[in-house]
C-alpha cells in the first residue's frame, strides 16, 4: 500500500491558554507514511516533542472514526482539511505530497474561544440544543413504535439532517461564523417527523434566540458550510428553518 | 462477604413485573432533596440522567469529552435489538432471552437477561417518540435486519449510524433537563476518585480538565456509566479517551470487579497497517448479512496474495474457502462474534491469511452485488447484461452500506465495490466490568454501574446489537425503578458537606498522584508504556490464552508497572489542559487492570465465549466449557497491589437447559 514516505513542514497554532496570544510555530516532520491518518501524524510529532522535553500540541480528538465530532483542525484554510465529506481523523496522509507545507489552526469564531493550541470551546452548541433541540417526551410515555407510520422519504430526510456530528466546521468555514447549518439540521430533523410537530414553532424560535445570544454571525447564503460539512448536511435545512421561523414569528 | 445477586423470587417471566410493582418509592417532595451523580454520558449515562431528572431527582453529569454528545456510544454502527416481532418471523421475549444466554455461552444471569428482553420493546418506542429516525420501509413502518447469533430479524437501525442516532436522542433528552435546570452538566471533567463515608458512596473527586482544578461533589448515590476497558489493549475500536479509571478507582474502594477476562474481539475490523496505528476501525457486523468471508484454499495463493503477485479477484471461485459457511452451515457468516473471530485466527495461523502481514481475511460483496442486481433487473423488467447487473447491484449495496464502504476506502485507499475488503479481528467490547446485583448496585452501597461498565447481561460473549439495548435498558427502564430501593432509605440523609474528612482525604490522594506523575521526569512517554502493555495483553490475554502465557504476562505487567512509576515522562503542569497527564492516570490504572484480567483468565480453567483457553477445546477447535466447576461469575475483591480475593456467584439455570453451544 505504501508508496514511500514523505517529509512535510507543519505550521501549527500554539496558544498557552485563552488569555495569552498565540502564534504559528514551525515543525518539520519526516518519514511520514501515506497510510497514517492526519492525527496519527500529530501523535508521532507529539511523542517526539515529549521526548525532546517540549510541550506537546493539544488537540481535540476521540473516536477517530469520523462520528464523535470532537476533532476540529483547520488545515490549509479548510476545516477538516483538503478532502470533502470527512473529518480530520479520517484524513490520511496520502492526501498530501512530499515536501508540502501544512498550516494547522483551531476553529476560529467568537462563539468558539480557544482553550489551548488547537482546542476550542464549543459548549455554545450544547446550549442551543438545551434551548429547544428535543422532543419533550419523558421516559415511559411512548406508544408502540409502529403505531406512527412515517413515510420513508420523510424518515430518510430527517435522518440525513440528524447525521450532523456537531463538530462546528460549518461555523469555522463561514466568513460570518454563522451556526445556521448546525441549528437548522436539528430543527429540520424534528420538523420532518410527526413526533416533532407539537413543538415545531416554539422550538425554532427558542433555538434561534439562543444561537443569537451565543454570538454566532448571520447567514449570507454563501454555502461554504454545506461544502465543508463532513456529513453533507444540506443548505435546504437552512431554508426550511427560515420558513418555520417566519411562520413562528408571524403567529406570535 | 457473601455475594447477593438479589434476583427476585418467582417464575422467570414474573420476576421483573412483580419486583417493579413492589420496589419502594420515593415521594416527589423527597426526590427534590436527593442528589445523584452520573459519571459518563453515553447511552447508559445520558438515558439514566434524563430519566432520573424527569422523575425529580437532582442530577449532576460528568464526562471527559467537550460535550455529552461525543460519548463513544456514538460510534456504534449496526443496530439495536428488540423483541418486537414486527417481521412476523417468530421472535418473542423468550427467544431474545434465549439467544442472549446462549450467545453469552451460558455465563449470564437468567433474571437479568430476561428483564433486558422484556424492556427491549419499550426502548424502541421511547427512541421513536424522542425523534430517532430509524430506517423505515415504504409502508412507513420500521425496518429490521439480522445480526450474528440469531435467526430472526430483530435489529432496528439507522443506516450504519445507529449508535449516533440513539445517543443523540438520549443526549437531546439530557440537554432538555439541562435547559430546565434539573441536570447540571460538567463537561471536560474526569472523575478521579469516589468518596465513601460510613461504607456508602457519597460523592466523587473530579478534575476540571481545562483549569486542572480538583473538585469535590456530593451525591446520595453515584452511578458509574463509564463504558468498557478495551483500551487496555492500546489498539481497539474504542475511542482514544475510553478508560477504566472511574471503574478502577471504585474497584479499589470496594466495588468487586466481575469477569475481567471476558473481552470481545470483533471479527470484522480493518487490519493494522503499521506501528503508527492509534486505533482500529470496525466494519459493522451488519456487513456479514450480505458479505461472504473467505481465504484462499491453497497456501501458494495466500503467499501470492501477500506479496501482491495476485489480487483477490484472480482467485477462482473453486479455490476459495468460505470457512464459516463450511464449518457452520446453519448460521454461516452470521455466527456470533467470538466464533467468527477465532475461525479467522485459525485460518491465518494455519498460513492462509492475506494482506502483507498474513493477518487478514476477505469480506466479499461480489455475490451480494450480483444477487441484488438480479432482483433489481427483475423488478424493473430489464433484460440486463452482466455488467448492468453489477451496476444495479452496486447501487443497492451503496444504499444499504454506503457509509461503511466509503469509510473503508478512506482508510485503506482500496475501493471495496471492486475488490473484497480485508478484515481482521480487533478488541471491541468488554463483557466483564464492575459486579452489580439485580438493582445494578455494586458491592459498595449507593454506588451503581450501568451499561458496558458493569458485567451483567452478556455472559462471556455479547451478541451484536445488544450493547445499545443494554445501555438504554439500564438507563431508561431499570435504574429509575431500582434506585428507589436504596434512596427510599436515604430521605433523611442531608447533603453532606464536602469539607468532610473523607472528601479532604480523597482529594489529597488524587493531588498526590498527579504530583507524582509530574515529578518522575523520566525518559519514556506514556504511550510507550501503553503500547507495551497492549502488546502483552494482545499476545497473551487476547483471542487465545494459555496458562504459561498468562503467567508470563503477569510477571511482565508487574515489571512494566514498576518501570512506568520510575521512568514515565509527563510534561507540563497540573493547572492547565494537559492531555499527557490525563493519559498517565489512565495508563496507570490499565497497568493494574491488565494484571487482574490475566489472573482471572488464568483462574478460569475452561473456554467460554470470548475467553478461549487453548488447553480447553474440542477436537474441532470449539470452546469447551466446564459447567461443573466454572458456572459462576468471578467477582474479584481488591486487597492491595497484585492481591485480590476471588468471590464466586453461582449461576443457576432454571429455565434454560445448559448445553454445548452449537451454530452448526
Amino acid at each position: 500500500m505504501s508508496d514511500g514516505n514523505m517529509n512535510l513542514t507543519l505550521k501549527v497554532w500554539r496558544q498557552k491558554n485563552g488569555n495569552q496570544k498565540g502564534e504559528l510555530v514551525t515543525y518539520p516532520v519526516s518519514n511520514v507514511s501515506p497510510d497514517m491518518s492526519f492525527l496519527e501524524m500529530f501523535d508521532v510529532l507529539n511523542e517526539d516533542l515529549v521526548e525532546k522535553g517540549q510541550e506537546p500540541i493539544a488537540f481535540d480528538h476521540d473516536c477517530r472514526e469520523g462520528i464523535c465530532g470532537m476533532c476540529s483542525m483547520y488545515i490549509n484554510g479548510r476545516p477538516h482539511g483538503p478532502k470533502e465529506g470527512i473529518t480530520t481523523c479520517q484524513l490520511h496522509m496520502r492526501s498530501f505530497k512530499d515536501g508540502e507545507t501544512v498550516v494547522v489552526e483551531p476553529w476560529r469564531a467568537t462563539a468558539f474561544p480557544v482553550i489551548k493550541d488547537l482546542v476550542v470551546d464549543r459548549s455554545a452548541f450544547d446550549r442551543i440544543i438545551a434551548a429547544g433541540g428535543f422532543i419533550s417526551v419523558n421516559t415511559g410515555n411512548a406508544q408502540d413504535a409502529n403505531s406512527l407510520p412515517i413515510s420513508k422519504d420523510d424518515a430518510d430526510k430527517s435522518f440525513e439532517a440528524a447525521a450532523c456530528i456537531g463538530c462546528g466546521a460549518c461555523v469555522a468555514t463561514c466568513k460570518n461564523a454563522s451556526a445556521m447549518l448546525f441549528v437548522s439540521a436539528k430543527v429540520s430533523q424534528l420538523a420532518l417527523l410527526p413526533q416533532g410537530q407539537p413543538e415545531r414553532y416554539s422550538r425554532v424560535q427558542n433555538m434561534v434566540e439562543q444561537m443569537d445570544k451565543e454570538g454566532f454571525g448571520n447567514c449570507t447564503n454563501t454555502g461554504a458550510c454545506e461544502v465543508e460539512c463532513p456529513k453533507g448536511i444540506s443548505l435546504e435545512n437552512i431554508a426550511r428553518m427560515n420558513r418555520d421561523y417566519l411562520v413562528a414569528k408571524a403567529a406570535h | 462477604m457473601a455475594l447477593d445477586s438479589k434476583i427476585p423470587e418467582g417464575p422467570l417471566a414474573e420476576k421483573w413485573k412483580k419486583y417493579r410493582s413492589t420496589v419502594p418509592l420515593v415521594n416527589p417532595a423527597n426526590k427534590r432533596n436527593l442528589e445523584i451523580i452520573v459519571v459518563g454520558s453515553g447511552l447508559a449515562g445520558a438515558s439514566a440522567a434524563a430519566s432520573l431528572a424527569e422523575m425529580g431527582y437532582k442530577v449532576k453529569v460528568f464526562c471527559y469529552q467537550d460535550s455529552a454528545r461525543r460519548a463513544h456510544s456514538i460510534a456504534a454502527q449496526g443496530g439495536i435489538n428488540a423483541a418486537k416481532n414486527y417481521q412476523n418471523d417468530g421472535d418473542s421475549v423468550y427467544r431474545l432471552f434465549y439467544d442472549t444466554i446462549k450467545g453469552g455461552d451460558y455465563r449470564a444471569r437468567e433474571g437479568n437477561v430476561h428483564r433486558l428482553a422484556e424492556v427491549s420493546g419499550n426502548i424502541i418506542d421511547q427512541c421513536v417518540a424522542s425523534g430517532v429516525p430509524f430506517a423505515r420501509e415504504y409502508g412507513g413502518l420500521l425496518s429490521n435486519r439480522s445480526f450474528g447469533g440469531t435467526q430472526v430479524q430483530r435489529t432496528f437501525y439507522a443506516a450504519g449510524q445507529t449508535g449516533q442516532q440513539l445517543l443523540l436522542g438520549a443526549y437531546s433528552g439530557l440537554q432538555r433537563q439541562v435547559g430546565m435546570g434539573s441536570v447540571k452538566m460538567y463537561t471536560r471533567h474526569e472523575m478521579l476518585d469516589v468518596v465513601i463515608i460510613d461504607g456508602k458512596a457519597r460523592g466523587i473527586i473530579a478534575r476540571d480538565m481545562v483549569t486542572g482544578q480538583l473538585e469535590r461533589h456530593f451525591g446520595h448515590a453515584v452511578l458509574l456509566c463509564t463504558g468498557g476497558y478495551g483500551n487496555v489493549f492500546f489498539l481497539s475500536t474504542n475511542a482514544m479517551g475510553c478508560n477504566v479509571t472511574a471503574a478502577w478507582k471504585a474497584h479499589k474502594k470496594g466495588a468487586f470487579f466481575g469477569n475481567p477476562c471476558y473481552t470481545q474481539i470483533h471479527p470484522t475490523c480493518i487490519p493494522v497497517s503499521g506501528d503508527h496505528q492509534s486505533k482500529l476501525t470496525l466494519m459493522s457486523e451488519s456487513l456479514r448479512n450480505d458479505g461472504r468471508i473467505w481465504v484462499p484454499k491453497k497456501k501458494e495463493d495466500a503467499e501470492a496474495l501477500r506479496t501482491r503477485k495476485k489480487g483477490p479477484n484472480d482467485i477462482a471461485e473453486d479455490d476459495r474457502d468460505y470457512y464459516l459457511e463450511r464449518r457452520y452451515p446453519a448460521f454461516g457468516n452470521l455466527v456470533p462474534r467470538d466464533v467468527a473471530s477465532r475461525a479467522a485466527k485459525e485460518r491465518c495461523d494455519a498460513g492462509y491469511g492475506v494482506n502483507n502481514t498474513g493477518q487478514a481475511v476477505y469480506l466479499d460483496y461480489a455475490a451480494a452485488i450480483e444477487r441484488y442486481g438480479k432482483i433489481e433487473a427483475t423488478k424493473h423488467g430489464i433484460d440486463a447484461s452482466a455488467a448492468k447487473i453489477v451496476e444495479l447491484g452496486k447501487a443497492v449495496v451503496k444504499e444499504k452500506y454506503g457509509n461503511l464502504f466509503d469509510m473503508y476506502e478512506q482508510i485503506t485507499g482500496v475501493n471495496p465495490y471492486n475488490e473484497p475488503m480485508q478484515i481482521y479481528p480487533a478488541v471491541h467490547y468488554t463483557m466483564g466490568g464492575i459486579w452489580v446485583d439485580y438493582n445494578l448496585m455494586t458491592t459498595v452501597p449507593g454506588m451503581y454501574s450501568l451499561g458496558e461498565a458493569n458485567f451483567s447481561d452478556h455472559g462471556a460473549n455479547r451478541l451484536g446489537a445488544s450493547a445499545l439495548m443494554q445501555g438504554l435498558a439500564d438507563g431508561y427502564f431499570v435504574i429509575p425503578y431500582t434506585i428507589g430501593a436504596y434512596l427510599s432509605n436515604e430521605i433523611r440523609t442531608k447533603a453532606i458537606s464536602t469539607d468532610h474528612p473523607a472528601f479532604v482525604e480523597a482529594e489529597s490522594k488524587v493531588k498526590a498522584q498527579i504530583d507524582t506523575f509530574l515529578n518522575i521526569k523520566g525518559t519514556k512517554t506514556v504511550d510507550y508504556f501503553h503500547k507495551k502493555l497492549g502488546k502483552i495483553m494482545w499476545d497473551k490475554c487476547g483471542m487465545a490464552r494459555n496458562a504459561q502465557g498468562l503467567q508470563e504476562a503477569i510477571t511482565e505487567i508487574q515489571a512494566l508497572r514498576k518501570e512506568f512509576w520510575k521512568d514515565v515522562r509527563v510534561p507540563g503542569s497540573a493547572n492547565e489542559l494537559n492531555p499527557e497527564l490525563e493519559k498517565a492516570g489512565r495508563v496507570a490504572d490499565f497497568l493494574e487492570l491488565g494484571e487482574l484480567m490475566c489472573k482471572d483468565a488464568l483462574t478460569r480453567n475452561e473456554s467460554c465465549g470470548g475467553h478461549f483457553r487453548e488447553e480447553y477445546q474440542t477436537e474441532e477447535g470449539e470452546a469447551m466449557r466446564d459447567d461443573e466447576n466454572y458456572a459462576y461469575v468471578a467477582a474479584w475483591e481488591y486487597k492491595d497491589e497484585s492481591n485480590w480475593e476471588l468471590h464466586k456467584e453461582e449461576l443457576k439455570y432454571e429455565n434454560i437447559k445448559i448445553a454445548q453451544r452449537s451454530y452448526k
